[in-house]
């Protein structure tokens, strides 16, 4: 349960910018942050089912592309209307220049 | 306080109120049976899902946990704005400090004879539940206005296998507010789903036997449907503010702050009209849901006394199939167009005005492969930027450093 699998290559997201992953049938975001850390929440946004990948990186918000609903993509937070339930989080690390997510 | 308008924006009001901290009472009031819910489903989702639902934007767990009390089913009928009452359809009054008129809007009624039960309109979730039961595969349905409202339901219907004619009297879809070149694309796509799309005929008469809706057109053709769906637009809801003596001028007349001349009462969402900041003072009103939803937010902060003007860029999105549609700003304050082509047949329009100013954008493509940029693009709008019409039209610039300069 606690296998960490590889989502993409560190440079394939651009600083302040997010990328979608999907895996087993789930699918995940992938961040990297304006301080270039890595972070991973559940790909869909918990207002409406829409990938948060097409949305935009701000500082550490993400925003849905739909509704503009926005998350701390690193603590999962919900940040007002019109969402209020909170994203699912995934421990990131980044190894031999490949993004790993622990899922499960 | 009391909220006038359960919907969207009066909902959001009566959270915003709580969320603040207020801790007086709070009354939301709407003339609908249900929770307070959100429309845009209602000609989408609501209409092709397996069983039709309420999208509502409050529990009542929720309405209780907050202490809003919500009244439903029941009209306001007179604003005693001396005494701060308010009288309802039955027979019982509410008393206020601060009162907020979120009466939304309800659609245009067609100005014709002949209209009869199979004649129908779109607002509520009822009308919606009415629409449903004649989406069935094989039911010929026609479609009056070729404006927002109408096109979702054309592309719903095709989703439920009925046979659907759209009828625009304007020379093409989506006059208001939407570039030629992105209705173009949406009228393709409709007459590729096999929707007959008629621009320009106006509706010499319509007779409507309870069964069957005859339509004859301005040049003799005919349209027979089981049912007609009328979206010609929608008007905003004034009669009772201005049997309260309050300014109407398309709309209740509010300031930036979304008062209106009484210093008690406030309005909000599609029922008001106000000066737009960003575009001089000009006054408009807008039908939308996040303007519903930020007008509702800002008018609660407002109440409160935070003394706060409106500084929002208009913004609506239109799904129809696998298209979306997305415009930031109002496009006709633009004098030229310079487009930006991204991935998968996804453009954007960025609008400029005289003296460079990015004004509005159009976006349409897949999905919401125009989402981000149109996002960027309504912060550059907020901004009053002038961004380089080079950099505007090439997809190798990223808006988000436009945004940095």
């Amino acid at each position: 349960m606690s296998d960490w699998v590889e989502a993409c290559a560190a440079e394939d997201i651009d600083e302040e910018d997010v990328m979608r992953f999907d895996h087993a049938g789930r699918t995940y975001a992938i961040y990297r942050s304006p301080d270039d850390e890595y972070f991973a929440t559940d790909g869909l946004c918990s207002h409406e089912k829409v990938h948060l990948a097409d949305g935009l990186v701000m500082d550490d918000i993400i925003e849905c592309p739909k509704h503009n609903g926005r998350f701390n993509y690193k603590t999962g937070d919900a940040r007002g209307a019109p969402v209020c339930v909170n994203l699912k989080t995934y421990p990131v690390k980044v190894d031999a220049g490949k993004v790993l997510i622990q899922l499960g | 306080m009391v909220i006038i308008g359960a919907g969207e924006c009066g909902g959001r009001a009566a959270l915003t109120l709580r969320d603040l901290g207020f801790e007086g009472p709070v009354t939301l009031v709407g003339d609908e049976p249900h929770l307070p819910y959100e429309r845009p489903p209602l000609s989408k989702e609501a209409m092709t899902s397996e069983a039709p639902f309420i999208k509502a934007i409050a529990s009542d767990e929720l309405l209780a946990e907050r202490s809003i009390r919500h009244i439903h089913s029941l009209r306001v009928v007179a604003i005693d704005r001396v005494a701060h009452i308010v009288s309802l359809s039955d027979g019982s009054s509410l008393a206020y400090d601060k009162l907020l008129l979120a009466t939304g809007s309800v659609p245009r009624k067609l100005p014709m004879p002949g209209l009869g039960g199979r004649c129908v309109y779109l607002r509520t979730f009822n009308d919606a539940l009415a629409i449903r039961a004649h989406l069935s595969a094989g039911n010929r349905v026609a479609i009056i206005g070729g404006g927002f409202i109408g096109l979702e339901l054309a592309a719903s219907a095709r989703k439920l296998g009925a046979a659907v004619t759209v009828i625009e009297a304007q020379p093409r879809i989506l006059m208001r507010g939407v570039p030629a070149e992105i209705a173009e694309i949406i009228h393709k796509a409709h007459e590729a789903e096999s929707v007959r799309v008629l621009t320009g005929q106006g509706i010499a008469s319509i007779a409507d036997d309870g069964a069957e809706v005859r339509i004859t057109l301005a040049d003799g053709q005919q349209v027979v449907a089981d049912l007609a769906v009328i979206g010609i637009g929608a008007v905003p809801v004034t009669t009772l503010a201005a049997e309260a003596g309050l300014a109407i001028d398309n709309g209740i007349a509010v300031d930036g702050h979304l008062r209106t001349e009484d210093p008690d009462i406030f309005a909000a969402g599609d029922c008001c009209s106000f000066p737009l900041a960003i575009y001089g003072g000009r006054r408009v009103r807008l039908e939308a849901w996040r303007n519903a939803q930020e007008q509702g937010a800002l008018a609660a902060r407002n109440m409160l006394g935070a003394d706060e003007a409106h500084a929002a860029v208009p913004w609506f999105w239109s799904d129809q199939y696998g298209l979306t549609l997305q415009i930031a700003g109002l496009s006709d304050e633009g004098k030229s167009i310079v487009r930006r082509d991204l991935d998968d047949g996804a453009f954007i329009l960025f609008h400029l005005a005289e003296d460079g100013r990015l004004v509005a954008a159009s976006g349409i493509g897949p999905g919401n492969a125009v989402a981000r940029d149109i996002r960027l693009a309504e912060m550059l709008i907020a901004k009053r930027a002038r961004p380089a019409p080079e950099a505007l039209g090439s997809q190798a610039v990223k808006l988000k450093s436009l945004l940095a300069a």
